[in-house]
């Protein structure tokens, strides 16, 4: 008889000592998933640390103050593998069983949009970072919030640089077959169509394609001068080195998200004069509402993890500080007003301006805030990555090969 | 026309290195019947050889290469033993489940080991400029050093006493053994050469391509295209086969999209296998 009550006493025991049943109500659970592993786990990873980043700070303070209360952060966050059918199911897992109160995107477009139609189906507020795409805010969401730029606006930048410097360079466009990529290259496509500027290549490929070769051989058979496309990181990074082991002889070369990566310098030469269409910069100087400037969170960061913060990392640093100020603004964790506060809100934070679209068409759409492009420069036979675009906020001029 | 010569130059190079990589597969099933599902695993885990043996340790990549296929070889004749000899002459389904099972295990410790962030192995050879096209040094060694191990494996099959003993294991295994031939050492070792062209193969592709963990899947795929269009168990035909899919993705890239490829090619693999199913350079169709 005793064996069984003694079973029973430390069941109890083990179930109140869990952190699930030991959680105070003044803990606040935030849930999001992470690409651990995958294709695209070099920028999920940055995104991640952004938000511990501000996790960390914010318990570190107390927590948010929140009314007469302080709330503490508590995050449950699962690898998605890079996955669409692991997000879905891993959505569902946070929301019901994790009881995650908000939520965060997982990186990128196509594994937002998946997240999304979760989360929307449970009522739940979800910010999204390293979430572009338009079309996932056009679907008559509620609760879906994007602090990125539109990817509409990716590549706008280096088009329009492009064009001051060249005005008859003819663009090749040369992207991943994914619907973040093929968005923002569309957009710009029709851009450049628009303003009757050559195009005379458009080609789309595989995320997993890792022979780029016959591509550069179409590259130089439509005599392009420039290359505007790219992907993600593993493909960006593929694509760069080969452009410069097969000679391809671009003036100008933008790929999206890679060379934003401070991995990327590590392809020495074929980093050069490579430009990036960026949501942040470490350069920037913003004077934020609240928050860190963009230099104290790129010390922070630095300081934590060795490494200097990328766009990926401050987007998932800044939707934490936006998420916090809707919950201050709104006096309490209620989703529905928190959503409220997120809707009114126009603000300015290290990561720039911050305002959403609260028309019911694209509601959640970022509105508010702009890009940069910068670009690899080889100074004093190192790279460095400078700001290029907008004139008014350049560090560096541009640079043709 | 310079850009159709150029992109066939180039399919010819890299068809060469996707043929060796099909040799290992196509070796391991003509001998045993086994068809290697952990083939693009070994693939990646020799990209991963050259990593830790170049970049890391500073040794040439080309120096590394014979460390490499010792390893490979090593590695393969353990894998064998651990994963394969229970296997060999039951259910086909046996053999598969147990290779699969044996391509997640060694998966799964490439990704506690690396993650599946990309990692690039820096190699400079000079390059051949032609027509405004550009042949990498690279690409040229390694079709190269394919072509040189290709010969190494039909010198060893068709002029060695080894050679002879696995062919005839792989011809009949039962009248082989009446003959005195240790049929099981010899399974073991076309094994082991099976996972040692794999390895080889990976440590070239390494020196082209950055690459991850995940990397392996693609060229798996591309090394049954190539066994199939080769013939199945057929070391030589495989060489060809993959520099005829090479021949063919530079003569249908110019005029379609990149992405319409693996379309292409997995068309040819059914067409063939339903048309020739002893592979398109045999004589007779059956």
């Amino acid at each position: 008889m005793q064996l069984p009550r003694l079973c029973l006493v430390a069941a109890a025991t083990v179930a109140l000592a869990s952190p699930a049943l030991a959680a105070d109500s003044d803990t606040l659970t935030i849930g999001f998933t992470v690409s651990q592993t995958g294709k695209l786990n070099t920028d999920s990873i940055a995104q991640m640390r952004g938000f511990d980043l501000w996790r960390d700070e914010v318990n570190a303070k107390g927590g948010i103050k929140v009314g007469d209360k302080d709330y503490k952060i508590n995050f449950v966050s699962y690898d998605d593998e890079s996955q669409n059918g692991r997000v879905q199911q891993l959505y569902t897992r946070l929301i019901t069983q994790d009881k995650a109160q908000f939520l965060f995107s997982p990186y990128s477009s196509g594994l937002t949009a998946t997240a999304a139609i979760i989360s929307e189906q449970y009522g739940k507020v979800m910010l999204t970072s390293g979430a572009a795409e338009e079309k996932t805010y056009e679907l008559g969401n509620k609760d879906l919030f994007q602090v990125y730029s539109p990817a509409a606006q990716y590549l706008a930048a280096a088009l329009h640089a492009l064009r001051e410097k060249d005005p008859n360079a003819k663009i090749a466009f040369v992207y991943e077959d994914d619907p973040f990529s093929k968005a923002v290259t569309h957009a710009v496509r029709d851009l450049a169509v628009k303003e009757h500027t050559a195009v005379v290549l458009d080609e789309a490929y595989s995320g997993s394609t890792a022979d780029f070769g016959p591509i550069i051989n179409k590259i130089i058979a439509s005599k392009a001068d420039a290359l505007l496309g790219g992907g993600h990181y593993a493909d960006g990074s593929t694509l760069a080195r080969q452009l410069h082991d097969q000679k391809a002889n671009l003036k100008w070369v933008t790929l999206l998200v890679a060379p934003d990566s401070p991995n990327f310098a590590g392809l020495g030469d074929a980093a050069t004069n490579i430009s990036v269409p960026s949501q942040w910069e470490p350069q920037v100087r913003f004077t934020p509402d609240f928050g860190p400037t963009a230099q104290e969170f790129s010390k922070a960061f630095n300081a934590k993890y060795g490494v200097d913060a990328g766009y990926h990392a401050a987007g998932g640093y800044a939707v934490g500080l936006i998420l916090q100020h809707a919950m201050e603004q709104a006096g309490s964790i209620d989703p529905d007003k928190v959503a409220a506060a997120l809707n009114q809100m126009d603000v300015t934070t290290m990561f720039g301006r911050t305002k959403f679209a609260t028309d019911a068409t694209e509601h959640g759409l970022q509105i508010g805030h702009d890009m940069v492009l910068a670009q690899w420069q080889m100074k004093d036979g190192k790279l460095t990555k400078e700001v290029i675009w907008p004139a008014a906020g350049k560090t560096a001029d541009i640079v043709m090969n | 026309m310079a850009e159709i010569l150029a992109s066939v130059i180039d399919g010819v190079l890299i068809g060469a290195v996707y043929g060796l990589a099909a040799m290992g597969l196509t070796l391991i099933w003509g001998v045993m019947n086994v068809i290697n599902l952990s083939h693009g695993a070994i693939i990646v885990f020799g990209m991963f050889a050259l990593y830790s043996l170049s970049p890391m340790l500073g040794l040439n990549p080309y120096a590394a290469l014979p460390i490499g296929v010792v390893i490979g070889f090593v590695a393969g004749m353990l894998l064998y033993w651990v994963a394969v000899h229970r296997v060999i002459g039951r259910p086909p389904l046996m053999s598969l489940l147990s290779t699969f099972a044996v391509n997640m295990v060694l998966i799964g410790l490439g990704t506690a080991f690396w993650s599946t962030s990309p990692y690039n192995v820096p190699v400079w050879l000079p390059s051949v400029s032609w027509q405004g096209y550009t042949y990498t040094g690279t690409h040229i060694m390694a079709a190269v050093l394919a072509a040189v191990i290709a010969g190494l494996l039909y010198l060893l099959l068709y002029r060695t006493r080894i050679g002879k003993a696995i062919r005839a294991v792989s011809a009949n295994r039962a009248a082989a053994e009446l003959s005195g031939i240790p049929t099981t050492q010899m399974l073991a070792l076309s094994f082991g050469l099976g996972v040692t062209l794999a390895f080889a193969s990976g440590m070239l592709i390494a020196t082209l391509f950055p690459f991850t963990v995940l990397s392996g899947g693609a060229y798996q795929l591309k090394s049954f295209v190539v066994t199939v269009l080769g013939g199945l168990g057929n070391p030589a035909g495989a060489l060809l086969g993959g520099i005829f899919l090479g021949l063919i993705e530079g003569v249908a890239t110019p005029f379609m999209p990149v992405s319409w490829m693996p379309m292409i090619e997995f068309t040819l693999f059914v067409i063939v296998l339903i048309a020739f199913p002893r592979g398109i350079f045999s004589y007779s169709r059956t």
